[in-house]
């Protein structure tokens, strides 16, 4: 229990420092989104009307402490400021409207990947030194060497253009509306699939091959040797004896992973035009919309935490000694 | 046997190392020997052909040219990123390892921190209010992955510093600068070039996305704006699949060529590894399988 109060307050550490590196990054550096604002309207702006856009950003002529209390005040209350490129919409309605497609598209893929490759790092240790084992690495190396948006991109002109497979944008199609029947379900997965498929492809590798690692590893251990010599199954021994605790590295190394795969998702979002957060960004780098791009590290950062809090609760329930220790 | 004698000896070594010296030099001499990349010297969007190997670009620039060139500023940045982050994931990890008490939970701490805190978000905040250009992807690159070199040595550190030289070294009388550079960090060399080869793989690949994002100086050609413009000149909708195809192919090549000689450390630093190789290399050289169980032994004849 104890153990678990303290990697909560770990997270709201993290939550904090993120939310104060928020904060300072746009004082310490050159340039103000309220200047970006006011080129965007050509000297339309009163001064009176610059005054307020300041305000609006946060940026008053108030002592910096000040202007820190105010910022972080704002933010609990889910006060992220307002958009440039979506003006006058608030951030965070911005954010949300892309949040769950994004969740769904980079968690769906990250789990598929863990299992598929955690799985084919059990096989290529279970079968060790035949051809499985040979080429199986090196391939998946080689495809996790490729930036993922560059996959996507092939992935998009080989599968959506040349082949017509797959729909090329969006991520339902433009005459079905949001919702929970069929059809939408239908069309929402085929677009989700091949933006989905290449994550996979860039991550699995990397999932395997620690699975593979960590299973020589356990495999070299005591009661390993017991459970062959008493003469259980092989594949007994591979599976409930070594893979199981092989395991619990990878479950760790799933929370670290997380921003990983997720900011590389964002740019595969970018490729199929997927309505996620990386259009969000892509939207803010273009516009130069300097309070949706920090919306978006936020609301990514603290979807991060979350999770990764989750994977604590995950492992405590898979290694009894993390509960132990901690009573 | 030195680290380089025993990498000479492991295939997927020489595959990596070869690979890797064809680009260095292609980076060293490519502007100086290639096509001028930054010229219009075609029609847009021509497909491949004996003029133009790759093709050209949405603006008439030659493809093949734009790749060669691209990789001088690319690899500059992904080596130089890399080397500062070892750098200082080593004195960061080492200090917090050596010292630790207060000192290691503070540093920890920090570290946890940034592992965790999604790097490509912070990258994009932090780069788009900086003046755009390869040293600002460079210090934005520096600043978002240093932290996982410093965990990966801290563990080290932690392991060595209770073997018998390092407190030798203490009782006689050595500063604690003195142990931490010239005790710690020299018995860590292994650990720190692999740490050196992952972080260079990270900073080629997220200072190619954050070009691609726009977040580069556009107007110099790097592997990132090669692949920022093929999706700005619509290479997709297009069908100009060589925009893009040899960029990528070569980041791919780089990354798959580090992570080869990666390995081939690894092995040769993790005794576990090394002795089970030549095990199934002796068996295979006597013409017998190991079993499923490798207790029992099936002979081939």
């Amino acid at each position: 229990m104890r153990k678990m109060l303290r990697r909560l307050g770990f997270y709201l550490a993290a939550a904090w420092a993120a939310l104060t590196l928020n904060f300072f990054i746009p004082r310490m550096m050159p340039g103000d989104p309220a200047s970006v604002m006011v080129a965007r309207f050509k000297g339309q702006l009163s001064p009176e009307a610059i005054g307020a856009l300041r305000e609006a950003f946060g940026l008053t002529d108030a002592p910096l402490w000040e202007q820190y209390l105010q910022y972080l005040g704002h933010v609990l209350q889910g006060d992220l400021g307002i958009s440039v490129a979506y003006f006058p919409a608030p951030v965070s309605e911005v954010i949300a409207t892309g949040m769950a497609w994004t969740l769904v598209l980079a968690g769906g893929a990250l789990v598929v990947s863990f299992a598929a490759g955690t799985l084919l790092g059990v096989l290529c240790a279970y079968r060790r030194g035949t051809w499985l084992d040979t080429l199986l690495p090196p391939t998946l190396v080689f495809s996790g060497a490729f930036p993922y948006f560059w996959l996507a991109m092939l992935a998009l002109y080989v599968f959506g253009l040349v082949g017509g497979w797959f729909p090329l944008r969006h991520a339902y199609g433009q005459h079905t509306e949001p919702g929970l029947d069929w059809t939408f379900i239908a069309s929402a997965w085929r677009h989700a699939v091949l933006p989905a498929a290449t994550i996979v492809v860039a991550s699995i590798g990397g999932w395997m091959l620690s699975m593979r690692n960590n299973m020589i590893g356990v495999l070299g251990e005591d009661y390993i040797a017991l459970a062959r010599a008493k003469g259980l199954q092989p594949r007994r021994v591979m599976l409930r004896y070594a893979a199981k605790n092989a395991l619990l590295p990878n479950v760790t190394g799933f929370g670290m992973a997380l921003g990983f795969v997720l900011s590389g998702s964002l740019l595969t979002e970018i490729i199929f035009s997927y309505p996620g957060q990386g259009y969000l960004l892509i939207q803010a780098v273009r516009n130069q919309d300097y309070p949706l791009m920090q919306g978006i590290f936020l609301a990514i950062t603290i979807a991060v935490l979350a999770a990764n809090w989750l994977v604590d609760l995950l492992y405590a329930w898979l290694d009894p000694r993390a509960r132990t220790e901690a009573m | 046997m030195s680290l380089l004698a025993s990498l000479k000896q492991d295939r997927r070594a020489i595959v990596g190392l070869v690979i890797l010296a064809l680009f260095l030099v292609m980076a060293l001499l490519g502007s100086t020997v290639g096509p001028d990349a930054y010229v219009m010297t075609a029609l847009p969007h021509e497909p491949p052909s004996a003029a133009h190997w790759f093709g050209t670009n949405g603006q008439g620039q030659d493809v093949f040219a734009q790749t060669i060139v691209g990789a001088r500023i690319t690899l500059a940045v992904g080596f130089a990123v890399g080397l500062s982050v070892t750098l200082i994931g080593a004195l960061v990890g080492a200090t917090a390892g050596y010292f630790g008490g207060t000192a290691d939970e503070v540093l920890s701490l920090v570290i946890n921190i940034f592992l965790i805190i999604p790097g490509l978000p912070l990258c994009v905040v932090i780069a788009a209010y900086l003046p755009s250009g390869p040293t600002t992807l460079a210090a934005v690159l520096i600043l978002t992955g240093w932290a996982w070199n410093a965990r990966v040595l801290r563990a080290q550190t932690l392991a060595i510093r209770k073997k018998d030289f390092i407190r030798a070294a203490t009782v006689s009388g050595e500063s604690h600068l003195n142990i931490i550079v010239f005790e710690i960090l020299p018995n860590m060399i292994s650990l720190m070039v692999s740490c050196f080869i992952s972080a260079t793989v990270y900073a080629i690949g997220a200072q190619v996305g954050l070009e691609f994002l726009g977040l580069g100086d556009v107007s110099v050609v790097t592997w990132g704006t090669n692949l920022y413009w093929a999706s700005n000149d619509a290479a997709l909708l297009t069908g100009s699949w060589w925009m893009f195809v040899p960029t990528g192919l070569c980041v791919a090549l780089v990354g798959f060529a580090l992570v080869m000689i990666n390995f081939a450390i690894d092995e040769v630093s993790n005794p576990r590894l090394g002795a089970e190789r030549s095990w199934l290399a002796l068996l295979k050289g006597r013409g017998v399988r190991p079993g499923e169980t490798t207790v029992v032994m099936r002979d081939h004849a």
